[in-house]
């Protein structure tokens, strides 16, 4: 039987998560997640790019690379159209939510080279997802992604007032914290599977 | 068989370089149909320092080319890239919050005193800001190359005559920007202004070759009669009114152009002023204005020139002058203990090498003056 789409999605958050399991997405994970208004900010903003993205790309893929069989063109396209959408997504916001794009600033154009989302295409590619599961698997990713900085904010918040050896001050302690998160994520493991 | 796969081949690399082109394409073009839509703020009021008239300028540009449009010229080194910090002005309402791109420009003070840099600032609503009366001076001239002279083997002395306006009014230190045409467009470039104060009606500069260089290789390739667009005078150095202080002037390379203001300016208004200039050059093919200097000196007792030369000399060479890097020679010849303006122009460690030297002597801080490059 086929996965239903909720299902990838909920994987896609917890058993699954583009962070912690694959870990994609890290640059800018440890880079932002020193307050929880940015996490937040990025994380919505991800999350929004990367289901329009995943669709956009579904449709490229399998209505135009597929029939003329110029799947090679896979990495490239998929990333001048991930490019392309985030300028956009950048006027957009630009125009009608200046305070949203202040807070998210610099962030935007970072999106562009943010692995998960190209990421999240491929895995959907190379899965053999269908339109449904797609979706669920792009939204579901940034989801997760945006779960995961944003208990890593909160975690870094709570970390300025404790006492860190000196050599681990910084991303050293960061590394360790997404390790022990991940680990934790590996809980959930068992309690819905896709590939 | 063979054949048959080699035009696949190449019909696989045909599809592809197509499929490619056209969804940048289209791509693009979604981006600029989204761009004509998104970006158009409407007209925005200007208010500079509190006029009673609100320039209205169209929204969507930046802060700077706007006041560019309205013909109000701020310095800009950079021409808008963010990577000078020249451009600041204050704004008081209407500027957004301070960005990420200015905050490595501005001081912890500037930011509370509402400074920005006017090339990030971009124009979105009703804006105020207050522009130095110093700024609103600035113009754009016209003008007319008259002449050009070789001075060394890579620097060249270029005379400006104002069209319009007809006058400038500079002080000694102060620059000029010049619009240098290249192959990516017109950019604008800082120069010295080495003529007088006194003689208005010109503008001249000396610029050494640097191989690459836009500026100055736009400024060596004109000739009489070109047309040539700049704005200015920039600059904030003043020259101490108080006829007692001593005025050195300390330059090297091509550290020529504003000592050479400062000088003439100087003699034209206190003939009795005491003043030195200490130039230093590697060898003897990179002196110029000695001889000039020397004849003013014999006019202007109080006027001390001292070249020196920091290589050795090659043979058959003659050098009756001082040798060693400038720094010594400022050391040698300076009073300690004197009231002094000090002027620099040069290389970074010659800079630095001259202002320790200086302090020594006790010229304070704020009395001296750099343009390095």
């Amino acid at each position: 039987m086929e996965t239903s789409a909720l299902v990838i999605l909920v994987a896609a958050i917890l058993t699954n998560n583009i962070l912690l399991t694959n870990f994609l997405g890290m640059c800018s994970f440890i880079a932002c997640s020193k307050q929880l208004g940015t996490a937040i900010g990025l994380g919505t903003a991800v999350t929004f790019v990367m289901t329009v993205t995943t669709i956009i790309n579904y449709v490229i893929y399998h209505y135009i690379l597929m029939p003329l069989g110029l799947d090679h063109l896979t990495f490239i396209v998929f990333i001048a159209v991930i490019a392309a959408f985030v300028q956009f997504v950048e006027m957009f916001v630009e125009r009608f939510s200046l305070k949203l794009y202040f807070t998210l600033g610099i962030f935007l154009p970072l999106i562009t080279v943010n692995c998960a989302i190209l990421g999240a295409s491929l895995f959907m590619i190379i899965r053999n997802y269908n339109f449904a599961q797609s979706i669920g698997y792009g939204f579901g990713s940034g989801v997760g992604w945006a779960v995961a900085i944003i208990m890593m904010a909160g975690l870094q918040q709570k970390m300025r007032y404790s006492n860190i050896p000196k050599p681990f001050q910084g991303i050293p302690i960061a590394m360790i914290v997404t390790c022990v998160l991940a680990m934790a994520f590996m809980g959930f493991a068992g309690m819905v599977s896709i590939q | 068989m063979v054949c048959f796969l080699a035009v696949s081949g190449f019909k696989l690399y045909l599809w592809s370089v197509l499929l490619f082109a056209g969804l940048t394409v289209a791509l693009a073009a979604m981006l600029i149909v989204a761009e004509r839509f998104f970006v158009d703020y409407g007209i925005c009021k200007l208010d500079i320092n509190k006029g009673e008239e609100p320039v209205e300028v169209e929204g969507g540009q930046t802060l700077l080319s706007a006041l560019y449009s309205n013909e109000i010229f701020i310095p800009s080194a950079c021409g808008g890239k963010g990577s000078c910090g020249y451009c600041k002005i204050i704004v008081t309402a209407g500027g957004g919050p301070v960005l990420p791109t200015e905050i490595p420009y501005l001081t912890r003070k500037e930011i509370r005193s509402n400074v920005r840099l006017a090339c990030q600032v971009k124009i979105r609503e009703d804006i105020f800001v207050q522009i130095p009366e110093e700024f609103l001076n600035i113009k754009m001239f016209s003008a007319t190359v008259e002449s050009v002279r070789k001075l060394t083997y890579d620097i060249k002395e270029t005379h400006l005559r104002l069209n319009e306006p007809q006058e400038i009014l500079q002080r000694p230190g102060q620059y000029v920007q010049i619009q240098a045409l290249s192959d990516e467009g017109p950019m604008f470039r800082a120069y010295s202004i080495s003529s007088p104060a006194h003689d208005s009606n010109i503008v001249e500069l000396i610029v050494r070759i640097i191989p690459g260089g836009i500026g100055s290789t736009y400024l060596h390739n004109l000739k009489v009669g070109d047309k040539v667009t700049f704005t200015g005078p920039y600059g904030e150095f003043e020259l101490d009114d108080d006829p007692s202080v001593e005025i050195v002037c300390v330059g090297g390379g091509c550290g020529m152009a504003p000592m050479k203001n400062i000088i003439y300016t100087l003699y034209e208004k206190w003939p009795h002023r005491s003043c030195w200039l200490f130039f230093g050059c590697r060898t003897t093919r990179e002196i110029f204005y000695l001889e000039q200097f020397q004849e003013l000196g014999e006019k202007h007792p109080n006027f001390h020139v001292v070249y020196a030369l920091s290589d050795k000399l090659k043979k058959g060479e003659q050098w009756n002058g001082e040798t060693g890097f400038i720094h010594l020679s400022v050391d040698k010849f300076l009073e300690p203990g004197v009231p002094r303006q000090a002027f620099l122009c040069g290389p970074e460690p010659m800079i630095e090498a001259v202002t320790r030297v200086l302090e020594d002597k006790g010229v304070r801080p704020k009395d001296m003056f750099y343009d390095k490059f």
